[in-house]
């Protein structure tokens, strides 16, 4: 195999079961070079134990886990891998300046200090004790540190947690940059407008086994949804009887329909039955209703 | 230049001599200041042993015109002092690590084997360092003993080593607790022993069946180091050194096993 097409990270029908519960449910996963992976799914449905695996923090009952092509658990692979977790103190006394010092000199070619530092956005408090940083800024500063190493591949788990919209859209900026330069990204979040603005490939996990997998538009297609929002004085029951209508619903002084069928058509014929017709609002079902209704199929199923 | 930062996407850049060295001694000076900076942890474990013997090791034996005696303290709370640096900075940054989830960060990163542990056994050397001389200056300013410079020199060194057993055994503890309740059980093993290894109340006081377990213990064996050191006893110290040896070894792999296996 090519090694340019070599994954950067795999699952190969991996099981975990913690006592009586299988958290990992026969999984297949790959990650490739360039390209940001975001893993999606209710609490519970197995992304930080899939994280944990690919990390080699868990060994899998089943299956193999693999960073390019080797054991996980290898010193040699693990430095080409970044990592921030959902939750780790780091040393309170130790600055910001002396944290990225150390874990740079893990690996054997890092980018320099005054650039992880712009990167991550945490130029200001390289002098700082880590424990005088407000909640934001620690978490940049893990993000500081993931990236140091100049790695291949970066996991990132929930990393936006707790900051405001300038750092999130900033540590947005960082990982494009990241990506643009070929590193591959792992990400779980549970904001799902973050993956449905970064991610080029998005995996919906339920009960450790994958629900769907695409692209973000891939996934919307699933839900092949429109909502139609508009003040009228057209009856609610007419509507619901023209071709491509699924639902309507009153909403106060708004008509809510639902369709699934192409759009256009179905806005002209309300403009022409009612000329007086106003507040239209067209939208297309986005990544969170996607992955309301995926992950309620799984639930019923 | 370009060319080789490019290739760590596709080829695995081998990782020099020189900055897998760098990456321990970084480890280590990380570890060193973190816990030097750290007054919690510091002002304990200097100013306990330290007023203790200023309290039984100085005042009360002052006037006794003991020099014997003197020196009997100091070996006693030297070996008391080192204790506290082993337990409760191996112990106590374990638990409270493996806790907060930096231990699983650590694991995660590519940190070269054993820097974790080599780091905070420096740390703990030299805090035992620190102590040793601590008391060794309140010994000839307050106490007016007279140490030659080899004696000073090989209650450092002892004290220095002799802190590497208690940092296993802490470890080991900190492998059975998580988080905030490691000092309360650090405390549980830290005071008793002393005490059953004859530090505070001399062996000759103890009751019968304290003297004879007192080996059982590795504080009693470092106090005879001391003692030793201090030109107080005569004889091999190699059979307390290689108890201690043992003992560290037992523990260091025990500790590891029980992290491997349970994180």
């Amino acid at each position: 195999m090519n090694k340019l097409d070599q994954p950067v990270a795999a699952l190969h029908g991996v099981v975990k079961r913690y006592g009586d519960v299988t958290a990992v449910d026969g999984l297949d996963l790959e990650v490739h070079r360039g390209e940001l992976l975001a893993l999606l799914g209710p609490n519970g449905a197995g992304k930080s134990s899939c994280v944990s695996l690919l990390l080699g923090l868990l060994r899998p009952d089943a299956g193999r886990a693999e960073l390019f092509g080797r054991n996980p658990q290898h010193v040699d692979v693990r430095r080409r891998i970044g990592v921030m977790l959902q939750s780790a103190e780091l040393p309170a006394t130790l600055r910001v300046r002396e944290l990225l010092r150390l874990t740079a000199s893990y690996y054997p070619q890092p980018r320099d200090l005054a650039e992880s530092a712009r990167l991550a956005g945490v130029t200001d408090v390289l002098a700082r004790p880590y424990a005088k940083l407000s909640g934001g800024q620690k978490r940049r500063v893990q993000f500081a540190l993931a990236l140091c190493g100049r790695p291949g591949v970066l996991f990132l788990d929930e990393p936006t947690v707790g900051m405001d919209i300038d750092a999130r859209e900033r540590l947005w900026w960082a990982m494009r940059t990241l990506v643009g330069e070929g590193c591959a990204v792992v990400l779980t979040t549970h904001y799902l407008e973050e993956a449905e603005v970064l991610a080029t490939r998005v995996v919906v996990l339920g009960r450790g086994r994958v629900l769907s997998e695409g692209s973000v538009d891939t996934l919307r297609a699933h839900v092949a949804s429109t909502r139609i929002r508009c003040i009228s004085t057209l009856p609610a029951a007419m509507i619901a009887g023209w071709p491509g209508v699924e639902k309507v619903e009153c909403g106060g002084e708004h008509l809510i329909i639902i369709s699934s069928a192409e759009v256009e058509g179905l806005v002209r014929r309300l403009l022409d039955s009612d000329p007086a017709l106003r507040d239209l609002e067209v939208r297309r079902a986005g990544l969170a209703e996607a992955f309301t209704q995926l992950t309620r199929e799984a639930e019923a199923a | 230049m370009n060319m080789a930062i490019r290739a760590g996407f596709t080829e695995a850049i081998p990782m020099s001599r020189r900055r897998l060295f760098g990456a321990y001694l970084e480890e280590a000076r990380s570890e060193c200041l973190r816990y030097l900076r750290a007054p919690g942890f510091m002002l304990p474990i200097l100013l306990f042993p330290a007023v203790f013997y200023l309290m039984f090791g100085v005042l009360m034996v002052h006037g006794h015109d003991s020099a014997g005696l003197a020196r009997f303290m100091l070996s006693s709370y030297v070996a008391f002092g080192v204790m506290a640096p082993g337990l409760f900075g191996f112990g106590v940054s374990l638990a409270i690590e493996r806790d907060g989830g930096l231990l699983t960060l650590k694991r995660a990163m590519p940190e070269p084997p054993g820097a974790y542990l080599l780091g905070k056994m420096l740390m703990a050397m030299l805090a035992a360092g620190l102590v040793v001389l601590l008391l060794l200056v309140l010994a000839i300013t307050m106490a007016g003993l007279s140490i030659t410079l080899a004696q000073g020199l090989e209650l450092l060194i002892t004290g220095m080593l002799g802190v590497l057993p208690f940092c296993a055994l802490g470890m080991w503890v900190g492998t059975l607790i998580k988080g905030q309740g490691a000092p309360g059980l650090l405390n549980l093993v830290y005071l008793p022993m002393a005490f059953l290894s004859g530090l505070w109340v001399p062996l000759p006081a103890l009751p019968e069946v304290l003297r004879q377990t007192a080996p059982l213990w590795p504080a009693y064996h470092l106090h005879q180091l001391t003692q030793a050191a201090l030109g107080l006893r005569s004889g091999s110290i190699f059979v307390h050194a290689g108890e201690l040896l043992v003992f560290t070894v037992v523990f260091l792999l025990w500790a590891m096993w029980r992290l491997r296996r349970h994180g």
